[in-house]
């Protein structure tokens, strides 16, 4: 039991150190030097206390997309939509935050609220499709993603601005944002989010391990048949677990809404954070524990990768690449088991 | 376990800890900066966006040349934004490199320079398109409803199936008003051309831009007129291919920002054709490079707008002009005077235009 516990932290590290090697490679072949492209990447995630704060920052998202695609997950879900319900969120957030007045112990946990909601309300259409019509939840939160981002800069044109481009900004006693924190990292944009994604985290573990109701959402992700056999609810499990799950992506939405930004503007493309959130949850091995780690080193990625051009020269494509190495690497996790499985033998 | 796990975070850490300090800026540390800096953070874009943030890049590159600076942290150089998040990280950390002058290229910036500008009062910030109302924030806006105009006149003078396109990058106020310029300089002179309008609604999707383009020269339009930044690479895109399958249809794109006519070049069958028919030039780079110089010479224009149109060649028509008919060009020259003269006023909003329009009836 220890040791497999240990291979299973030690999977992710070596796939890490293994991507770093590749990027290595790369940066090497195209001429460019790799170890101050990395001391930049480290010094631009973790220099000071600015740079420390930006990757918190970016970091509060990260766990709570990750969290979303983790619980759906470990239900035997599949949920691709964390983008789209995380946009709905965003959006029900600075909505609530700024037409609203209250005080700041009413105001703010319902902001968050709201985001929760338009979140699980996003992810419980594909949750209910899959659990009435067998419909793939794939290919509908891929679709509900299109249809977030649109109906949602349709909003803030129509809505939210006078055929503007951004929303006004919500009213501070609906904010995360703090004077305190933004001085203690020589103002960075690290707000109070922190604290609500990693009770996020806890909440989840809780569910998951420590609640008959997280037994039984557990026992469909690994056997519906025999879940059924059991006497469980398995239409009801699944479309409880995407509610569960869109919940956490519209509260990650909300940490930018209420938070990095304090408002939501007409977006271009998808902010990423869903997707990525796949990979945070798959490197952090779909448990709340790990994907704090594996937000922490998205978090770091990308706001490190920021100080490479600058200060190692680094072209940006270069550093996609090299970070994509890194993901790939840590997603073929397969590969590394099989490695550290016959180092055992020859050691034995 | 615990413990062992504790052991390899903390080594981790302390791995990290050492690469660390070994490999700090050690050229910097002490080092007293007497020489002018000066950098800016460009949108999604990017410096190769053969438009709007090239252009700035290039002004900048002109300024950086001319004073014998060097690219990079004592000289001049520039940050590409990845995402919207980046910006204001961008941007604090020209800040926290020490530049004299620092710019944010772009309407999408506005929030995070004014943010940051009122955290760091000391240091001097531009911004381009949009109006930032702080002391230490120069503002750089364009008339590029003028610009526009005189390539609507262009337009509505130059198609033969009175079927224009009107590709716009994000539906925001600033490319509203190249729409209502355009609208108005093509019905001033051709009321019975339609002009059809469509958003992309990103700067950085050629694929998109390549895609609108694709319908509207399917529907019988000859003339597009693109304002969306690396998304109209695509209109450009499809245009040659259109010209590579039938080099005697006549379709014409044109340009934003720069004289885009390097990207409508096309060779079909030895023979070198191109849809560029000209292009709304907006001089970024002088405005950029106009700044910079004063802020050398101590005099940063901070808490002002600088606006820049026709009269200071802000905006205006691009040099390469060669697919354009002379009549058409006579044509422009003079509405431009009638622009600078007061006689004719361009609309800059889509209410604007509406009693434009009306007017002319």
């Amino acid at each position: 039991m220890n040791s497999s516990r240990l291979t299973k932290f030690l999977i992710p590290v070596f796939a890490v150190l293994l991507g770093v090697i590749a990027g290595s490679i790369v940066m090497l072949v195209s001429g460019y030097n790799p170890i101050a492209g990395y001391s930049a990447l480290l010094y631009g995630s973790f220099g000071d206390s600015y740079y420390i704060g930006e990757t918190i920052r970016q970091t509060t998202p990260y766990i709570l997309a990750g969290l979303a695609v983790a619980f759906a997950f470990r239900t035997g879900l599949f949920n691709i939509g964390v983008e789209g319900q995380l946009i709905v969120g965003w959006l029900a957030s600075v909505w609530v935050g700024v037409s609203l007045d209250l005080p700041k112990v009413i105001h703010l946990p319902l902001a968050i609220l709201a985001a929760a909601a338009a979140g699980a309300l996003w992810a419980f259409i594909p949750g209910f499709l899959k659990a009435r019509f067998k419909v793939h939840e794939v290919i509908i939160t891929i679709m509900m993603n299109y249809i977030a981002l649109h109906v949602t800069n349709a909003i803030i044109r129509s809505v939210l601005s006078d055929k503007g481009f951004k929303s006004e900004t919500v009213h501070p006693s609906a904010s995360l944002q703090s004077e305190f924190l933004q001085s203690i990292t020589d103002y960075s944009t690290l707000h109070y989010g922190i604290i609500i994604s990693l009770i996020g985290a806890i909440i989840m573990w809780f569910l998951l391990e420590k609640t008959a109701k997280g037994y039984e959402l557990r026992a469909v992700g690994f056997n519906q048949h025999a879940s059924q056999y059991a006497g469980m609810n398995v239409p009801r499990n699944i479309i409880l677990s995407m509610v569960i799950s869109g919940a956490f992506a519209g509260v990650a939405g909300a940490m930018e809404g209420l938070g990095t930004f304090g408002n939501i503007s007409v977006k271009a493309g998808f902010t990423g954070i869903g997707f990525d959130g796949i990979a945070v949850a798959l490197i952090g091995s779909n448990n709340a524990f790990g994907i704090i780690l594996s937000a922490l080193l998205f978090g770091a990625l990308k706001v490190g990768a920021l100080e490479m051009p600058s200060s190692a020269d680094v072209p940006t494509e270069l550093v996609d690449i090299v970070i994509a190495l890194i993901i790939f690497f840590v997603a073929s996790s397969y590969l590394i088991r099989l490695l550290l499985s016959r180092f055992k033998k020859e050691g034995k | 376990m615990k413990k062992k796990r504790m052991g390899l975070a903390l080594s981790l850490v302390l791995a990290a800890g050492t690469l660390l300090s070994g490999c700090g800026n050690d050229e910097n540390a002490g080092e007293k900066k007497d020489s002018f800096t000066v950098a800016m953070v460009t949108d999604v874009g990017g410096i190769d966006d053969k438009s709007f943030n090239q252009s700035a890049w290039e002004g900048l590159q002109k300024f950086g040349e001319e004073n014998g600076m060097k690219k990079g942290k004592d000289g001049y150089d520039y940050l590409q934004s990845q995402s919207d998040t980046d910006y204001a990280t961008n941007l604090n950390k020209l800040v926290r490199s020490d530049y004299d002058l620092i710019y944010g290229i772009g309407y999408l910036m506005t929030d995070a320079i004014t943010k940051i500008a009122e955290q760091k009062p000391k240091n001097h910030f531009a911004i381009v398109d949009s109006t930032v109302d702080k002391p230490n924030v120069a503002s750089i806006t364009f008339k590029e409803h003028e610009g526009s105009f005189l390539v609507g006149v262009v337009a509505g003078l130059t198609t033969k199936t009175n079927k224009i396109g009107f590709v716009g990058g994000m539906e925001i106020p600033l490319i509203e008003k190249f729409e209502s310029g355009f609208l108005a300089g093509v019905k001033s002179v051709n009321p019975n051309a339609k002009v059809e309008v469509q958003y992309a609604g990103a700067f950085d999707q050629a694929d998109k831009g390549k895609a609108i383009a694709s319908s509207m020269y399917a529907s019988g339009i000859d003339v597009i007129y693109h304002a969306a930044g690396a998304t109209g690479n695509g209109v450009f895109s499809e245009a040659k291919d259109l010209k590579t399958k039938d080099p005697n249809r006549e379709l014409w794109v044109i340009g934003v920002d720069k004289d885009q006519a390097p990207e409508g070049e096309v060779t079909v069958g030895g023979k070198t054709y191109n849809v560029t028919l000209t292009s709304m030039v907006k001089r970024v780079d002088v405005a950029v490079y106009d700044v910079a110089k004063k802020a050398k010479e101590g005099q940063f224009p901070g808490g002002k707008t600088l606006e820049y149109g026709l009269p200071e060649n802000g905006v205006g028509i691009a040099p390469t002009q060669d697919n354009i008919k002379p009549e058409v060009l006579k044509a422009v020259d003079e509405w431009k005077q009638k622009i600078i003269n007061g006689e004719v006023k361009v609309p800059s909003t889509r209410d604007e235009y509406k009693k434009f329009e009306a007017s002319l009836k």
